[in-house]
């Protein structure tokens, strides 16, 4: 008997091969509602393979996942998105030739329902939601800062706000767990701070994160907890401090000198 | 979305007004048009059926991005399917607010059939599958005469019933206030309404929550996915919906033609068809209405500029009308393609895609 | 007569010019992952030229033997297929390398037009005779027949393969066009003008489609300005069956193609025809005592299986039996 809530994400045996080569052998992990988690790890762990199967774009070829007590593993991306897990992606994939609250929009597909018939006879109730998706988006592009380029073309918003943007576009689907994947790469460190602040702030909202990050500083800073990936296993997972102390993850990732102090370049 | 501008309605009185002359204009077209002879009244409403066809496979080709080089098939399907149930063939004349949902909704299968097993493939590839289809469906039109004479095979089906409302049948003269409306004219009326219906269903789809998400798809089909977009199904129901349009053009075509064969429904229709989306404009609707409209009456100023031209400066007709047409139109489509690729004009999310790259290439 | 042998052998005629079409798509679409749709009005030019060349000839009273004028006629039509060939990609790929997809293939149906009318302006609109001056002596084999100029077709075709491969596999040029086909950004940082071999690659295509163009010619005895476009399609689709990109892919699909539409149109009348199942109705009964067959899909339907297989295929195997995977998948 315990009086905690079931986790929200549970992963069970994650298994992915590529041809010979094994991505992610046996990797567990349980994110807690309402929690930051970091997935960290040196180039290649696998981290981001990992995100791709939570999220339904790679199938697993063992063990299985589940969010909020459903089973997701096996579940096409669209179907795990309806589940409530949103996503960013390491190389910015936006609507590129949409403007910024295109993109917002578009992310609410799924929470809004008008089909065809609504659309052409554009009925009441087509035309409240249309409205209510415009607010919605502008709040949402407000809330991550760059509502002021609501009605720019997203490939010509500078490389921080695009990144931004890619997070309110996933804050629109209301995800019960937003991924990140590599947010603040290419950011400078005022950028990254603010990112950070952004991250929290999501959190406190409702949202729990799981953030895949290689700047440690802001991953330990930021994170309630984390996980190491190496060569595709799950080498620790505990409170940031813990980890750190950690002699594997102190050999695996942190041992040298250069990425113990990490700074950005 | 504010892709085809459609705010300036809500603004300016001077657009207003513009859009009334337009209006007029349209309404008086016929009239001036059957003074010069009613072949151009004809043409004109071929015209528009272009339009309507265009418009239809823009939804496809232009907002969802997929590439449909047999588009002309379920124009064919719609005609046949009006041809059928309206003519001596069979011996049925069912009327024709009952065949033409009809035909809309096979062609609309027809479009399922023809994308489910499909749609999963890269763009060219599914280009060439969906020519091999309208290849297929024409030869089918031309060969089911045997060994039970469905389609009459390539002397193709004849004497098919104009519409009909109770005792107003589109055919004929009618003096009304002391005009007299040829059947080309009242043709016009309703083509026009038509046209206009379309037009509107094509503006409201577009700045709708679909119409978003089939431009979502044409620009990243993984993110669409991550926002938990159902591509299969978005797409889908873009060749359903575009097929659907091509029904109903085949089925007013059939009527107001009265005679259809396999031969007004080949490869060179379904390229003529992508030509006037791509010419005009992928993707912007009124783009897509010019280049129709400028495809559809190019080569029929040329056949009577061309031919008069040449017999009074070389005494005799050099070259066919028809092939200086089919000549310009290729030229037209490689120059297009190297020095205007988004069309003439171009939608706004088309142009930013064809637009020289900034921003993010510094990172 | 062994219907099954004789069909076989057509097939093989078919499939052997297939096959060197299918090349040219194939080896196109290797380096620069594009479908020259425009490919098959090529064929049509080269048997357009070859018809010329060797009608003028034949009609000059000269005194050469057949078999060298139809040589000079195809000879003829290479060049002037290459320069074809040339053109097309310099004037009309190059500029668009790098524009989105629908681009290129827009342009090649734009070209397609414009040769296909060139072609109607300067020959005819009607279909022409391809001038028959060599004696096609006809042998028998088992129940079957085979016609000279079927041999020839296969043998040529069999020597062409033979020769592409060896350039491909054994030639300096073979290496620069396999390693521009891996990445062309590499391959040019390696030395290789990425350009030149992207042109040679066009030149040779449309020099194998001439020598199609003559054969196709020869074998049907006409020639039409549309001619190209139907082939092209089959060729195409060859290509797919084999694995678009692979050269070995394309000359087996290639075969392969022919000899399924040829038995295909061979039995399709036989297989459809509804009087073995007459049983189900009387009124077929009758029918069928009056006519003998009534067939359900004849062999006018030749022309599907060409496309059938090329959906199916790409349904179910989009890979092609030897080739990479086309489905588009992030």
């Amino acid at each position: 008997m315990s009086g905690t809530p079931p986790p929200l994400l549970e992963a069970f045996g994650i298994e992915k091969r590529f041809g010979g080569l094994t991505a992610l052998s046996d990797v567990s992990l349980k994110i807690h509602r309402g929690e930051i988690y970091g997935l960290i790890g040196p180039n290649g762990a696998g981290k981001t393979t990992l995100f791709n199967v939570l999220t339904g774009l790679y199938r697993a070829d063992g063990g299985r996942f589940q969010l909020d007590g459903r089973e997701l593993s096996g579940l096409k991306p669209h179907q795990v998105a309806e589940n409530g897990i949103a996503r960013t992606f390491q190389n910015i994939r936006l609507f590129a030739n949409m403007t910024a609250l295109e993109n917002v929009m578009v992310g609410q597909h799924m929470r809004t329902r008008a089909g065809v018939f609504g659309a052409i006879l554009r009925t009441v109730g087509t035309v409240r939601e249309e409205e209510r998706i415009v607010h919605r988006a502008h709040e949402l592009l407000a809330y991550v800062g760059i509502d002021r380029h609501a009605n720019t073309t997203a490939r010509n918003l500078p490389y921080g706000d695009q990144r931004r943007l890619e997070i309110a576009r996933a804050l629109a689907m209301q995800p019960k767990l937003l991924a990140l994947d590599e947010p603040a790469a290419g950011m400078n460190p005022t950028e990254r701070q603010a990112l950070g602040q952004l991250v929290s702030r999501i959190r406190k909202d409702g949202t729990t994160v799981l953030l895949i990050e290689h700047d440690v500083k802001l991953v330990m800073g930021l994170c309630d907890r984390v996980a190491v990936l190496e060569y595709g296993k799950k080498i620790a997972e505990g409170v940031p401090e813990s980890v750190q102390r950690d002699p594997a993850v102190i050999a695996a990732y942190l041992g040298t000198p250069r990425t113990k102090e990490e700074t950005p370049a | 979305m504010s892709d085809t501008d459609t705010s300036f309605l809500k603004s300016r009185p001077a657009v207003w007004a513009g859009v009334a002359l337009m209006a007029a204009a349209l309404v008086v077209l016929p009239f001036a048009l059957a003074t010069v002879g009613t072949a151009w009244v004809r043409v004109t409403n071929l015209a528009i059926l272009f339009v309507l066809l265009s418009l239809g496979l823009n939804i496809v080709v232009g907002f969802a991005g997929l590439l449909d080089l047999g588009y002309i098939a379920f124009y064919g399907v719609g005609a046949y399917a009006y041809a059928l149930l309206a003519s001596p063939h069979f011996g049925l004349h069912l009327p024709f607010w009952i065949i033409l949902p009809i035909g809309a909704m096979l062609a609309c299968v027809f479009g399922i059939l023809l994308g489910a097993p499909t749609l999963k493939l890269r763009g060219d590839y599914l280009a060439i599958v969906t020519l091999g289809f309208g290849e297929i469906v024409r030869i089918f039109l031309n060969n089911l005469s045997q060994p039970v004479n469905i389609t009459n095979g390539p002397q193709g089906i004849s004497l098919i019933d104009p519409f009909r409302l109770g005792s107003f049948s589109f055919r004929d003269n009618q003096t009304f206030l002391g005009l007299t409306a040829s059947g080309p004219i009242k043709y016009y009326y309703l083509l026009l309404v038509v046209l206009i219906a379309v037009v509107i269903v094509n503006i409201r789809l577009q700045d709708s929550r679909i119409g978003r998400a089939w431009v979502a798809i044409r620009e990243d089909e993984v993110a669409a996915q991550a926002m938990g977009i159902n591509t299969r199904n978005v797409k889908l129901l873009a060749f359903a919906m575009g097929a659907s349009f091509g029904g109903i053009a085949g089925g007013i075509f059939a009527a107001i033609q009265g005679f259809i064969s396999p031969e007004s429904f080949v490869l060179v229709q379904s390229i003529m068809i992508l030509s006037m989306v791509v010419l005009g404009g992928m993707g912007n609707i009124f783009g897509v209405i010019l280049g129709a409209v400028l495809l559809s009456f190019v080569p029929e100023i040329l056949r009577y500029t061309v031919q008069p031209v040449q017999t009074t400066l070389f005494g005799r007709v050099l070259i066919d009308p028809e092939v200086i047409r089919m000549l310009l139109f290729g030229l037209a489509l490689v120059l297009m393609m190297r020095y205007r690729p988004a069309g003439l004009w171009p939608s706004k999310t088309r142009r930013r895609e064809f637009a020289p790259r900034n921003g993010r290439e510094g990172r | 007569m062994d219907i099954f042998l004789q069909q076989i052998i057509n097939g093989l005629t078919l499939g052997s010019v297939y096959a060197i079409v299918a090349l040219g798509y194939t080896m196109v679409y290797g380096i620069v992952q594009l479908i020259n749709f425009a490919h098959g009005e090529v064929v049509m030019v080269g048997a357009m030229v070859a018809l010329w060349v060797i009608t003028a000839l034949a009609g000059s009273g000269t005194t050469l033997p057949p078999l060298v004028i139809v040589l000079i006629g195809t000879l003829c039509a290479i060049p002037a297929c290459m320069a074809v060939g040339y053109a097309m990609e310099r004037i009309a790929y190059r500029p668009l390398r790098n524009a989105p997809r629908l681009a290129p293939l827009i342009t090649a149906i734009g070209i397609s037009i414009i040769l296909q009318h060139l072609a109607m302006l300067i020959w005819s609109r009607n279909p022409l005779a391809f001038p028959q001056i060599i004696s096609n002596p006809v042998f028998h084999l088992g129940g079957a027949t085979i016609s000279g100029v079927q041999i020839a077709i296969i043998s040529l075709s069999l020597l062409m393969m033979a020769a592409l491969t060896l350039l491909v596999y054994r030639t300096k040029l073979g290496v620069a066009m396999r390693a521009t086909s891996e990445n062309p950004e590499i391959a040019g940082l390696m030395g290789i003008d990425v350009n030149r071999v992207i042109s040679i690659t066009f030149v040779i295509g449309a020099a194998l489609a001439a020598v199609a163009g003559v054969m196709v010619g020869t074998y049907y005895g006409i020639a039409h300005y549309t001619m190209g476009a139907l082939l092209g399609m089959k060729a195409f689709s060859a290509a797919v069956l084999g694995g678009i990109g692979n050269l070995a892919g394309a000359m087996l699909g290639g075969m392969l193609l022919g000899v399924v539409e040829a038995l295909g149109t061979g039995y399709i009348g036989n297989l459809t025809d509804l009087c073995h199942v007459s049983w189900i109705s009387s009124d077929l009964a009758e029918r069928c005592a009056v006519d003998g067959h009534v067939i359900l899909f004849g062999s006018n339907y030749q022309d599907v299986f060409a496309f059938v297989v090329l959906i199916l295929v790409l349904v179910f195997r989009p890979s092609g039996l030897l080739g990479e995977r086309v489905s588009d998948r992030a």
